[in-house]
């Protein structure tokens, strides 16, 4: 539209979104300010303006080891994102390039198994891991965040991978290229913007994934999700060590997210939306 | 296009993935429904016994059974309201020329990136706590008496909290819809005179009709199983009154030990979200097919 607005309608626009969008934003603002107070400060009431002290960090860290829940979020967030790749590239890839009548079925299928709820194999997921021995283990949390988000994983991929034109390929092949050259050379460097937008929304789902996580592990393998839990039967004044975790906790993940605006309407929206 | 050597190796690439899913989708399945016909105790696992329908009339006859399936569509339907009526009054909003957009909309989606046990604990703890939240030191500067919400309304607090949650992701969703609307058209509504609530109606809200329906989709789906931010505020309380169809499986899996009443109960959890789900996709096929 090359219409030119009025100063003064854009700026009482401006105003509007600008208040609604810190309303918004303003319980993450206040734990990160909060995060900088002391614990009486912290209840001290409505207060914007923190002393700015790092002494809660220095405690979550010191008193609860922060370190420790932080590290197995990463290890089980950025595993489980890449074993899932690992599974799903071959079956987006022949998905989207050389689809038969049966594909939209089995897409189809794939994501109602994200239609059944957690809750209902709750009992015998927790006794397999209980009889195997998997219960609060990092090996056993990846693999079950990498089952419950394959199926996103897949249909991610596979409307990223339609979009690359299948004429390149016959292309490649006139010039005598072999089906492996056609991997490597042709279609990867095409593939890797869409696997990387995979790879980064994933993460984001796993890391904030909230019922296997809490459910499954108790201390050795606690992410930050079952780490923060922990706060809800707190002794004594705990606000400004709770805003300092969270802030740790989410820091992280609201970087990643703002990179992937994009990416996370198209993966959430099984690509229906773009 | 492709020869029959890249055929075959295309159908090998998938097994894998389909196999995966199967069994990931067949074998706790599988055992849910026949633990949900045993008497099953982890407290006295050597007295197993066939218990045929004994646990679905178990909590088909607790009443906290009826409460949490009423609460699990309390939470749904109001969340969903909340969102996408929200959700299009910020898409609106956001799709207006405004000085620093960029900035608004990142803003405006960052609770969605905030893990459920974080969103939760500081909702309940710095927003709603009776005594040292922001809401309580706002009732007291407008000269109220402050509201304990999660002793009061615990699952309007929890609605508020996921509402909270999922209003990023409608807006986000309704923005991308929004601004693939043509600007021609929108330009030529005007010409013909339209006024502002009229092409709202007749332009604007049929372009988008695909989105919400996507909304709606795919928030049912993470709604039905909403869990951590239950356990971290109320959990379940007072009495059950904000306990929820996954909350109350828990509670009989973990905390009553009792493996087949919970399965029992994970088979109705999945039976109610197959209902929905063939509901919605009915809604939405119709909707995505094009």
């Amino acid at each position: 539209m090359a219409r030119t607005v009025p100063t003064g309608t854009k700026l009482g626009w401006t105003i509007a979104a600008w208040v609604v969008a810190l309303l918004i934003f303003f319980p993450i603002l206040y734990t990160i300010v909060t995060s900088f107070k002391s614990e009486t400060e912290a209840i001290a009431g409505f207060n914007l303006v923190p002393s700015g002290t790092l002494e809660s960090y220095r405690e979550v860290q010191s008193q609860y080891n922060y370190f420790k829940p932080f590290m197995n979020s990463v290890i089980i967030a950025v595993g489980s994102t890449i074993l899932a790749l690992l599974v799903a590239i071959p079956a987006a890839w022949s998905m989207a390039f050389s689809p038969t009548r049966r594909t939209r079925d089995i897409l189809m299928w794939m994501l109602s198994t994200k239609m059944m709820p957690a809750v209902a194999v709750l009992v015998p997921m927790y006794l397999i891991f209980r009889d195997w021995g998997l219960l609060d283990s990092r090996i056993g949390l990846t693999v079950m965040l990498m089952l419950i988000n394959l199926p996103i994983v897949v249909w991610m991929l596979y409307t990223y991978f339609r979009e690359i034109p299948g004429e390149i390929l016959e292309a490649a092949r006139m010039d005598g290229a072999t089906l492996w050259g056609e991997i490597v050379y042709v279609l990867t460097p095409m593939a890797v913007p869409g696997i990387a937008s995979t790879l980064l929304l994933n993460i984001i789902l796993a890391w904030n994934e909230a019922f296997w996580t809490i459910r499954l592990t108790t201390t050795n393998a606690a992410p930050l999700t079952a780490f923060i839990v922990s706060f809800s039967s707190p002794q004594g004044l705990f606000w400004a060590k709770l805003s300092a975790a969270s802030t740790l906790a989410i820091a992280p993940i609201l970087v990643l997210g703002w990179f992937s605006q994009k990416q996370l309407v198209r993966g959430l929206t099984f690509g229906a939306v773009k | 296009m492709a020869t029959r050597q890249t055929r075959t190796l295309a159908r090998f690439m998938m097994v894998p993935s389909v196999i995966l899913l199967l069994v990931w989708m067949v074998v706790p399945l599988a055992m849910t429904l026949w633990f949900s016909f045993q008497n099953y105790n982890l407290l006295n696992p050597a007295n197993v016994s066939f218990g045929g329908l004994f646990n679905y009339r178990f909590f088909y006859t607790d009443p906290a059974f009826f409460q949490s399936i009423w609460n699990t569509l309390v939470i749904v339907l109001g969340v969903l309201l909340i969102t996408v009526i929200g959700g299009i009054a910020l898409a609106l909003l956001l799709d207006q020329p405004i000085f620093g957009q960029g900035i608004v909309r990142i803003l405006v989606i960052s609770p969605f990136f905030v893990m459920p046990p974080v969103a939760a604990l500081v909702w309940k703890n710095m927003l709603m706590h009776p005594g040292y939240g922001v809401f309580a030191d706002i009732a007291r500067f407008v000269g109220l008496r402050p509201i304990d919400w999660f002793a009061q309304y615990p699952l309007f607090s929890i609605i508020l909290i996921v509402a909270w949650q999922w209003l990023p992701f409608a807006t986000l969703i309704l923005l991308t819809s929004l601004q693939s609307l043509d600007g021609e058209q929108k330009e030529a509504a005007e010409m013909d005179g339209a006024g502002a609530l009229s092409r709202f109606i007749h332009l604007t809200l049929p372009h988008m009709a695909r989105a919400i329906t996507v909304v709606i989709l795919i928030q049912t789906i993470f709604l039905l199983g909403i869990y951590a931010e239950i356990l971290v505020t109320t959990n379940g309380g007072p009495g059950y009154a904000s306990t929820n169809l996954p909350f109350l499986i828990y509670r009989t899996a973990l905390l009553g030990y009792d493996v087949g009443g919970a399965s029992a109960g994970g088979i109705i959890a999945v039976v109610l979200a197959n209902i929905v789900a063939l509901f919605l996709m009915r809604a939405v096929g119709r909707n995505l097919d094009k």
